[in-house]
């Protein structure tokens, strides 16, 4: 164990590489989760906020189905 | 239609631009982009007093420290010229009879005083158990000796 | 190609897409990373520092990967106006970068106890720190401009003139004399490097590969929405 941990001498070069590798990956893929749970709570929140908008297109008869609803963007 | 279609031949017009520009730009400064100077190169250019790079195969049983314990003296060879070397200081993990090697240094009186030896790996990558096999099967030099630079 | 460009289809399709992507790019990993670091051998010159390649290989194959799938991408934005593309040329740039920024590290890092120095100023290692700064400067670029469309033009531009740098990237190492080796795996006659150490730097290849489509798609779909919040707030300031 000690010696696959030393890794021939070379520990400080190999271990730092696979380090520094794992921290900007995990990092870019925490960043991009917290960006897209940021946008999606604003989105639900700016939603939710307008009904009158959704009441408005049910009266003027127009397709409300969810998928013209998200097609808009 | 008609304004996709010229928006896509001037982009094909401006990249075939580039590339050519780039080709060009590219030759023209070849011989600055040449990171090291093989020992047949040195015999046909003349480079003076200046610090420049030499690089090689380190001759096979030339290598030998000095007394002093931190000079180390070997010969750079592309196998039709070798260079003699004299260099103090530390060697890389990779310097090895046989292996590629670049020192900068400048030539004095014939023999080059490097500065710096940096070891340069081949494209090889095996086991020790596989080089020890092709080694013993006598295919390992016959191999080594064909991967050598053609330059 | 447009049916793609639908972003309502988009949403729908990769979170269709997403957890198969997600856990083969946790199991790829994982797997790879065993067979690296324990289930393969030291190498005859290099001992354990062979290592560093299973991580820096596969980081330089992405980081030009992901910057030729860009170029098209910016390609298919100035002639088609395609609305995906240029988001995904912009969500991409990043991953794109982070994988630049791996390579150049762990080769530094290989090359300080290998070569008998961090860095050298030769074609290889050169070309590759352009690549890094044609990330950095195209992100800069896309949101340099208070109108998004004409960042995203001046972008798109800079990543087609950057295209020539990956082929000098690639071919350095044959067209000059340079301190990094020549290719093993893509080349004339075959790889040079031994069975047991391709099967790593083929499975950390394919990690890679997968946690750049899982990342891209979870940043288009964070993009997408993006832009729906801002037409909605247009929409409400104009009453």
């Amino acid at each position: 164990m000690a010696e696959f941990f030393a890794m021939g001498g070379y520990a400080a070069y190999v271990w730092s590489s696979y380090a520094l590798a794992a921290l900007v990956m995990v990092g870019l893929l925490a960043a991009t989760l917290k960006a897209l749970r940021g946008a999606e709570t604003t989105l639900k929140a700016l939603e939710g906020s307008r009904p009158p908008r959704r009441r408005r297109q049910q009266r003027n008869g127009a397709a409300a189905s969810p998928a013209a609803e998200v097609g808009e963007g | 239609m008609t304004r996709k279609k010229r928006r896509l031949y001037m982009l094909g017009l401006a990249l075939l631009g580039l590339g050519a520009a780039t080709a060009l730009t590219l030759t023209a400064f070849e011989d600055n982009i040449v990171f090291f100077f093989s020992p047949t190169q040195l015999q046909t250019q003349d480079i003076g007093d200046r610090n420049f790079r030499l690089g090689g195969l380190v001759e096979e049983g030339s290598v030998s420290k000095l007394p002093d314990g931190v000079t180390t003296r070997f010969r750079v060879t592309d196998t039709v010229h070798t260079v003699a070397v004299t260099y103090r200081g530390q060697l890389p993990d990779l310097f090895r009879e046989g292996q590629g090697v670049i020192t900068e240094g400048r030539m004095i009186n014939g023999v080059f005083q490097a500065r710096e030896v940096l070891a340069k790996h081949d494209e090889n990558y095996m086991p020790p158990e596989v080089a020890d096999a092709l080694k013993e099967a006598e295919h390992f030099k016959a191999n080594s000796k064909d991967q050598k630079p053609s330059s | 190609m447009h049916r793609f460009a639908n972003p309502a289809r988009f949403q729908r399709l990769s979170a269709v897409v997403l957890p198969w992507t997600a856990g083969a790019t946790v199991i790829l990993l994982i797997v790879g990373l065993y067979i690296s670091l324990i289930g393969s051998p030291r190498d005859y010159q290099q001992g354990d520092t062979v290592r560093i390649m299973y991580i820096h290989v596969p980081a330089a194959w992405m980081s030009l990967f992901v910057y030729v799938n860009m170029a098209i991408a910016a390609a298919c934005g100035l002639v088609w106006k395609h609305p995906l593309a240029d988001l995904f040329a912009k969500a991409a740039a990043p991953v794109g970068a982070g994988f630049t920024f791996i390579c150049l590290v762990t080769g530094s890092l290989w090359g300080a106890p290998m070569w008998g120095t961090w860095w050298v100023w030769d074609a290889r290692l050169t070309s590759v720190l352009i690549l890094f700064f044609l990330y950095l400067g195209y992100m800069a670029l896309v949101n340099a401009f208070d109108d998004p469309q004409r960042g995203t033009r001046a972008g798109n531009v800079l990543l087609l003139v950057g295209i020539v740098n990956v082929p000098i990237i690639k071919f350095s190492v044959d067209w000059w004399n340079t301190l990094h080796q020549p290719a093993s795996v893509i080349r004339m006659g075959g790889p040079s490097i031994d069975g047991s150490m391709l099967v790593p730097l083929l499975v950390m290849a394919l990690g890679f590969t997968t946690y750049f489509v899982t990342v891209v798609l979870l940043r288009l779909r964070a993009e997408i929405v993006q832009r729906k919040i801002q037409t909605m707030r247009l929409s409400e300031a104009q009453g």
